[in-house]
């Protein structure tokens, strides 16, 4: 999940400078990657970015996990005049928690999302046209199936590290209970194990905007043409959704900060129901969902929602214990006083269940007014964990 | 903060003393994880900290040890019970608001807490109370009244108390004097600036 309440200016000294997206195709026939929901899909491609250089002892790798709208873009700029820089350039870069200077960084847009991967507006091999509703059904452990198999096609057989936030901290998880030997650190910020009912709640409430929205038209809306985002489909739907999950990112004091009652466009109200942006706050939402469908798909929505609201690591191994008792990475979780999406207390059932089966972790829960998006924006804070953990699972992994 | 002297390399000492080889430890309040850190190397300790200050949570985890951030007075509920077996707290019991939950949540997630704790029974104490009528200052209570972290003042006779109160079993108890453990010395609980418990329940 990504929202921009606070991108912070950086100098470009501790910039990776321009990257490209790069592209893989895995799972080509004759073995299709079986999904857990029972299909199977293939060819995928995968468009995924790295960064640094991978050392000769293929020691030095972490694999960057996004969330819900991220994409692969983690740092960086795409071309010199590009206006905005990857998502973590904060974390990612020479000198950074996440060092260019020593690691290899890979981040690779999930299955099922919009950014280049394998989606439901990709066109399928068979028909030609663009998936649809016709996607297969995918999880999260589907989406980890994808990024390992990206891992292994780049000649990596042991992650020094897998690190993400929200839908990426449970792609993390997942990763350390499908391949417990894969990870030497697992770093699952502001995430759980299990998407709440509450979490469920606004992705349903995101979903009926998208398909009660008349252009939907069941899934095909792509037209016949190659169409920017934006230009066709449940464009009032996908901006709703948008505005509905950014509330959920941001916390009360954020808000109340950031806006307040402050009014856009004027000193005092105006008594006129057809100003639909009267306040800041109504004005902000409204440019969010704006902003969000020019670069995002209403179908990969619906898919990653579900992806979420289906993931439930305890119910599919049985419970926490066995789902995470088998792997020796170290762990390093947070979560945020101010994350109501993803409150601590999920947090710390997953430390529970750590503590209990005698694994490597180390938790906090962080001070932070941003709420959800707090782990996209307390860059600082995460460095100071991070680059001492990193360093020393680096100086323990290079000396095994 | 964190005393890396003398007497803390001491007290560690005793403290590993207590701990038999390979033994599940938590350490509350393990401030940069010096302890763990020996436990670990020196024991083969599998082990986990605890600790509030956040300094001391980033010096942990550079030293590589797993530290879980979190009030002591807040009720672990993190920590599962029956899931160590060892629950070590060095001069901190005299510092939290409530000793007794602490105390009782210790042995339910350890079959053994071991408790280092201040004498307030000393007799350098005694004696500057009785002649300046002061709140006493001294080398193991460097604080004045108003700004001391210490929230509980208790002598040894007292914490044997608490334990009988709290059924908990005194399996050992350990006077320092002078920064030296003083098995069964006489006059401990005058002599003797701290005290060494390891309990378990009845």
């Amino acid at each position: 999940m990504a929202s921009e309440i606070a991108q912070p200016e950086l100098s470009d000294a501790n910039s990776v400078g321009i990257v490209q997206t790069k592209f893989a195709t895995l799972f080509v026939p004759p073995n299709p990657l079986t999904l857990e929901g029972g299909q199977k899909l293939g060819p995928i491609t995968v468009a995924y970015e790295t960064y640094g250089e991978l050392s000769p002892g293929k020691d030095n790798a972490i694999f960057v996990c996004h969330a819900l709208t991220g994409d692969s873009h983690v740092a960086g700029k795409h071309s010199a005049d590009s206006r905005k820089s990857g998502w973590w350039d904060g974390l990612v870069g020479p000198g950074k928690a996440l060092d260019t200077n020593k690691y290899f960084i890979i981040c690779a847009n999930v299955l099922g999302g919009c950014q280049g991967t394998t989606g439901p507006g990709c066109r399928s091999p068979e028909t030609g046209q663009p998936y649809g509703l016709r996607f297969p059904f995918i999880t999260v452990g589907d989406i980890v199936e994808v990024h390992a198999a990206l891992v292994r096609y780049l000649g990596i057989e042991t992650l020094l590290g897998v690190i993400g936030g929200s839908l990426g901290g449970m792609q993390v998880l997942d990763w350390v209970a499908r391949y417990p030997d894969m990870a030497r650190c697992a770093i699952c910020l502001a995430s759980a194990a299990k998407l709440s009912a509450q979490g469920i709640a606004f992705n349903a409430v995101g979903r009926r905007a998208i398909t009660a929205d008349p252009q939907f038209q069941n899934g095909d809306y792509y037209g016949d043409e190659p169409s920017k985002y934006g230009e066709v489909g449940p464009r009032f739907g996908l901006a709703l959704a948008r505005m509905i999950a950014h509330i959920t990112y941001l916390s009360e004091a954020s808000i109340e900060r950031k806006f307040g009652r402050d009014l856009q466009h004027s000193d005092h109200l105006a008594y006129d129901l057809q100003r639909e942006t009267e306040f800041k706050i109504e004005s902000y939402l409204h440019y969010q969902g704006k902003r969000f469908i020019e670069r995002f798909d209403a179908n990969s929505y619906l898919y990653l929602t579900r992806a979420m609201d289906y993931f439930d690591l305890a119910q599919r191994y049985g419970s926490l214990q066995k789902a995470l008792g088998r792997t020796n990475a170290r762990f390093l979780i947070t979560s945020y006083h101010t994350d109501w999406l993803f409150p601590s207390v999920q947090s710390r059932e997953i430390v529970t269940a750590l503590v209990e089966t005698r694994r490597h972790v180390t938790y906090l829960e962080l001070e932070s007014v941003f709420g959800h998006d707090s782990f996209l924006i307390e860059i600082e804070q995460l460095e100071e964990l991070m680059t001492p953990l990193l360093a020393e699972a680096h100086r323990r992994f290079r000396t095994s | 903060m964190f005393r890396h002297d003398h007497t803390a390399a001491l007290t560690d000492r005793l403290i590993m003393d207590q701990i038999g080889r390979n033994s599940r430890v938590l350490d509350l309040g393990c401030g940069d994880g010096r302890l763990l850190c020996r436990l670990r190397d020196e024991a083969d300790c599998s082990v986990q900290g605890i600790e509030l200050d956040h300094r001391g949570v980033v010096e942990a985890i550079s030293k590589g040890m797993p530290v879980i951030q979190a009030d002591l007075d807040e009720g672990l509920d993190e920590i599962p019970e029956h899931s160590f077996d060892f629950a070590v707290l060095s001069q901190t019991l005299q510092q939290v608001r409530h000793p007794q939950n602490l105390l009782r949540r210790m042995l339910r997630v350890a079959k053994r807490a071991v408790v280092l704790v201040p004498n307030y029974g000393h007799w350098r104490i005694r004696l500057q109370i009785l002649l300046h009528g002061r709140a006493p200052v001294t080398g193991s209570l460097p604080y004045d009244w108003y700004n001391t972290p210490n929230l509980h003042f208790m002598s040894m006779l007292d914490f044997r108390d608490l334990c009988r109160q709290m059924k908990m079993r005194i399996q050992k108890e350990i006077p320092i004097i002078h920064g030296e453990a003083a098995n069964g010395a006489w006059g401990a609980n005058v002599r003797a600036d701290s005290a060494l418990y390891v309990l378990e329940n009845e």
